[in-house]
């Protein structure tokens, strides 16, 4: 009695042996790596990349200990950290601004163990140090962008087929409406709009005027809102890559949730800047047809506007675009030859440059401005209650005199500093969000913390798990080091699982880790204080181990899963961090109910089974 | 080596009237506390800003707190955080400012005067994402409490589902309870340990209440009172092994884990001692007083099993 098929032995010496390889990595630690990857989409990281990479260290007479090309990342592995900062600094002169050249710390993972996939856990921000952002998308505002569209198409639709219309305007809180001179003109543009823009719908309105009153369609409203938050996602990911961080994660969450996380990155100030940047430019004509003091002091002239000049007092420009910033596919930073200040270049798409072109043809030895447009959240109090705010904020930087005709390439003058300039191209490069986003939650750590958490957390680990195993020795004895044994393994089976799986280990994970070590030897104790009472009862040592085991097992499956329910609604509720604590609370109570009764049982078949026994020492 | 003697024979049942009084006072105190001076809310619920910062030399709280007031941040709260040379300050929710810069403006002003201030730590959780979180925590509770009462109900009956989660609402009371009196820091980690302590209560009363179901079934001639209290006992050292192990690891997390996971150490410390107590002294009463029997665990015969068909 009590013994084992050999399937069974087989099954566990598989399960471990798997789970001993998959828990490896964790051993190697890590070493400081350069990370190079493509930042515009011309730029693309190949074979070739790598041959200048080569060359560029062999110039600067630097070893690299390994080199690796995977989707589309080179990773680079040095000796020490002076090694690694020289070797970014070199890479970054030699292969220049389209690609991002990053420190990292990779993996000491051998290449036969990456070569099976094992991989070392990942581990979350506040272990390895970085900052979490969720962002908001203003969905508002991006209907009141596409409204604000259709009112400029629709202004040129009717005028094109001649219908005379008086005005055409957004409403505040949504929704367009177009006013007609009469009647006849409104039978003739309802049915052009009609045709013409399926997208919304007619809102009736009882009323005597020749108007009609429309509204975005819900199906197209929520399109747009979609597409605002793609759009979005992919201009941050540029932008995040203009940073240069290793591995970033940019995700969304929910309908209008954006979360961005940048491990490793130490200004936080500027990260959020640039994220959250709705800075971009556009270029109108200036109205030097009429006095700007006229326009302050009365009504300002139809098609005009006025705008603040960033140097101080007003200025009147036409209400018509002649270019904005998503034409520009490239810019960058200098200083201007002439003023000694510092100025962008900039190049524009082909349908941009022909359209810049011809108006600048048209317009020469006219003034032209070149409008900075940003938007700014504030919270303010209204009646008790948080109110979101925007501002937004229109300056022009530049008013000159065009010279020329204008082509693609072109640069612009009258930016504050050279940070601006830098990143004002930056944004102009990675172009710009669909709707502004506001930060709504943060949470930063830094390296000395990172680091401070995971000693923290593996010494309570340590600590705790052998506390445990000494307890168990001392109080079951021989079935206590059966125990002992299944709860080591317990623990590798959960390191492997979670590296396998790459779930993110944060510090409550690591906490997890540590109660589940406590609970998981409560199988344990089950089966032994029923083998107990067994022999008690003054059954045989045999029969007791049996029946301790049988009895057992209905309860330590009913206690796990009512554990494991709460686990499960832990993780579906769960932020970053407490997922982690989820994630190990469960991996962990699954670990236990394998290796608590087929591990320690198939331990103690070995050692008892099929012999006559008089004792057992438990 | 064993910590009981073998055959026990503890009456819990007999003091279970005593165990109500008990844990009925202890509720109030934790009502009424959580009721008059509420819990101590972290920024995680709230929202707002905190920022951790760590100096290379022992760091004094009223030079700070004066910077800061001569600044915009005369409401924040300053204090040690484990050490004398880590500092938490906390500002709440404020108007007129972009919420996500504060922290920024915070870390600049401590470093205006010169001084080497490392950034350690920074939480924003903005106003509208804290009342998302507390209403997603609280839904959180309830729904692992609906779906555990779900559970125990169909493995057991309803009376020990109803037992059950009575006793894991004292022990969430109760945990919060403690936290409320001594004004404790509650945010996110240690709601999660109070699910964790629902998870684990639980654990303990259903070993007990399985071996309740058993003994119902073996001691046909004994009423539920003598059932229960057998099955107390013969659990009893079960239930005081797995509680000294599981507290063993969380002394060892409350005392090296660091500052961080302390209220979480700390919930679930309060959480074990409270739910090896009510697993014994208010489950099983719970489950009595709502007039469990024997009948109740035996199997159910299908309706019409034992009519011949036609």
């Amino acid at each position: 009695m009590n013994r084992y098929s050999s399937w069974k032995y087989t099954l566990i010496l598989i399960v471990l042996a798997v789970g001993i390889f998959y828990a490896l990595p964790n051993l190697y630690g890590s070493v400081p790596a350069v990370q190079i990857s493509a930042s515009s989409a011309s730029a693309e990281v190949s074979e070739l990349t790598e041959l200048q990479v080569n060359i560029a260290l062999d110039d600067a007479g630097i070893e690299p200990v390994s080199m690796e090309l995977t989707e589309g990342r080179l990773t680079i592995r040095f000796a020490d950290e002076e090694t690694q900062l020289r070797a970014r600094d070199a890479l970054q002169e030699s292969l220049g601004i389209s690609y991002v050249v990053a420190l990292n710390l990779a993996p000491a993972t051998p290449d036969w163990l990456r070569d099976l996939g094992a991989e070392p856990m990942f581990l979350g921000l506040d272990l390895r140090g970085g900052v979490h952002f969720l962002m908001e998308v203003d969905m508002q505002a991006a209907v009141k962008t596409s409204e604000e569209r259709y009112v400029s198409e629709i202004r040129t639709s009717l005028r094109e087929n001649k219908v005379r219309y008086k005005t055409i305007t957004r409403n505040d809180e949504g929704g367009l409406l177009v006013r007609y001179r009469d009647a006849v003109q409104k039978i003739d543009g309802d049915k052009l709009i009609d045709d013409n823009y399926r997208d919304l719908d007619v809102v009736e309105v009882v009323t005597e005027e020749p108007e009609t009153h429309y509204r975005l369609n819900p199906d197209v409203v929520k399109e747009t809102q979609k597409n605002a938050l793609q759009q979005n996602i992919t201009t941050l990911r540029k932008r995040v890559n203009e940073l240069g961080v290793a591995e970033p994660v940019i995700q969304q969450q929910g309908l209008k949730r954006i979360v961005v996380q940048l491990p490793g990155v130490q200004d936080t100030a500027r990260a959020k800047d640039i994220l959250g940047a709705t800075a971009t430019l556009e270029f109108r004509m200036v109205d030097d047809d009429h006095s700007v003091q006229d326009a302050i002091d009365g009504p300002v002239p139809a098609g005009s506007r006025l705008y603040n000049n960033r140097s101080g007092g007003q200025i009147l420009l036409k209400k018509r675009v002649m270019l904005t910033g998503d034409s520009i596919i490239d810019a960058s930073s200098g200083i201007d030859q002439r003023s000694g200040g510092a100025d962008v270049s900039i190049t524009l798409d082909g349908k941009g440059a022909k359209q810049f072109s011809n108006a600048t043809r048209d317009n020469v030895g006219r003034r032209m401005a070149v409008v900075f447009i940003e938007t700014k959240t504030e919270t303010i109090k209204v009646d008790g209650e948080m109110v979101k705010k925007r501002r937004k904020i229109e300056e022009v930087i530049n008013a000159a005199t065009i010279q020329e005709q204008l082509g693609k390439r072109f640069h612009i003058t009258g930016i504050g500093s050279t940070q601006e300039a830098r990143n004002l191209a930056l944004l102009l490069r990675a172009g710009a969000l669909a709707a502004p986003i506001e930060i709504v939650e943060e949470r930063t750590v830094g390296p000395s913390l990172g680091k401070d958490n995971i000693t923290k957390g593996f010494n309570s680990v340590k600590i705790g798990f052998i506390l445990v195993l000494i307890f168990m020795a001392i109080y079951y004895r021989v079935f206590g080091l059966f125990a002992d044994i299944a709860l080591t393994l317990n623990l590798v089976l959960i390191v492997s699982l979670l590296s396998l799986l790459q779930a993110t280990l944060t510090l409550p994970g690591i906490a997890g880790i540590v109660l589940t070590v406590g609970m998981a030897v409560d199988a344990n104790v089950l089966i032994f204080e029923r083998i107990r009472e067994e022999i008690r009862n003054g059954n045989s040592p045999q029969t007791s181990i049996h029946a301790g085991y049988a009895k057992a097992f209905s309860t330590i499956t009913d206690a796990n899963i009512t554990t494991l329910i709460a686990a499960l609604v832990l993780f579906s509720f769960g932020t970053g961090p407490i997922k982690g604590f989820a994630v190990t609370l469960s991996l962990g109570i699954i670990c236990s109910m394998f290796t608590a009764i087929m591990v320690t049982r198939a331990l103690v078949n070995l050692t008892y089974g099929g012999r006559k026994l008089d004792k057992l020492r438990i | 080596m064993k910590l009981l003697k073998e055959e026990l024979n503890i009456d819990f049942m007999g003091k279970r009237k005593l165990a109500t009084i008990f844990s009925a006072i202890l509720m109030a105190v934790s009502i009424v506390s959580l009721a008059t001076q509420g819990l101590n809310l972290g920024v995680d619920f709230t929202g707002g800003t905190l920022v951790e910062v760590g100096y290379d030399k022992a760091a004094g709280l009223e030079s700070i707190r004066s910077d800061l007031a001569a600044s915009e941040f005369g409401e924040a709260t300053v204090q040690y955080f484990g050490s004398a040379s880590e500092v938490l300050i906390r500002v709440a929710p404020r108007e007129g400012v972009n919420t996500a810069e504060i922290s920024s403006s915070i870390l600049e002003l401590l470093r205006s005067d010169g001084q080497v201030v490392e950034m350690r730590r920074v939480e924003f959780v903005g106003p509208q994402v804290g009342e998302e979180l507390t209403e997603d925590g609280g839904l959180a509770m309830l729904y692992a409490l609906l779906g555990i009462l779900i559970y125990v109900a169909l493995r057991f009956q309803m009376r020990f589902s109803i037992g059950a989660i009575a006793a894991l609402v004292h022990d969430v009371i109760i945990t919060m309870g403690v936290f409320s009196i001594l004004q404790m820091d509650f945010d996110l980690t240690v709601l999660a340990a109070l699910l964790a302590v629902i998870g684990y209560s639980l654990n303990d009363t259903i070993v007990v209440f399985d071996r309740i179901r058993e003994n119902f079934h073996k001691m046909r001639k004994a009423n539920p009172i003598e059932v229960m209290n057998t099955s107390l006992n013969q659990t009893l050292s079960r239930t005081i092994m797995t509680s000294l192990t599981t507290l063993l690891v969380l002394m060892s997390l409350f005392l090296v884990g660091g500052e961080i996971i302390h209220g979480f150490s700390t919930a679930l410390i309060i959480g074990v001692v409270i739910g090896t107590y009510s697993s014994i002294f208010v489950a099983s009463p719970v489950t009595l007083a709502l007039g469990i029997s024997k009948e109740d665990l035996m199997p159910v015969e299908k309706e019409g099993a034992d009519q011949d068909h036609i």
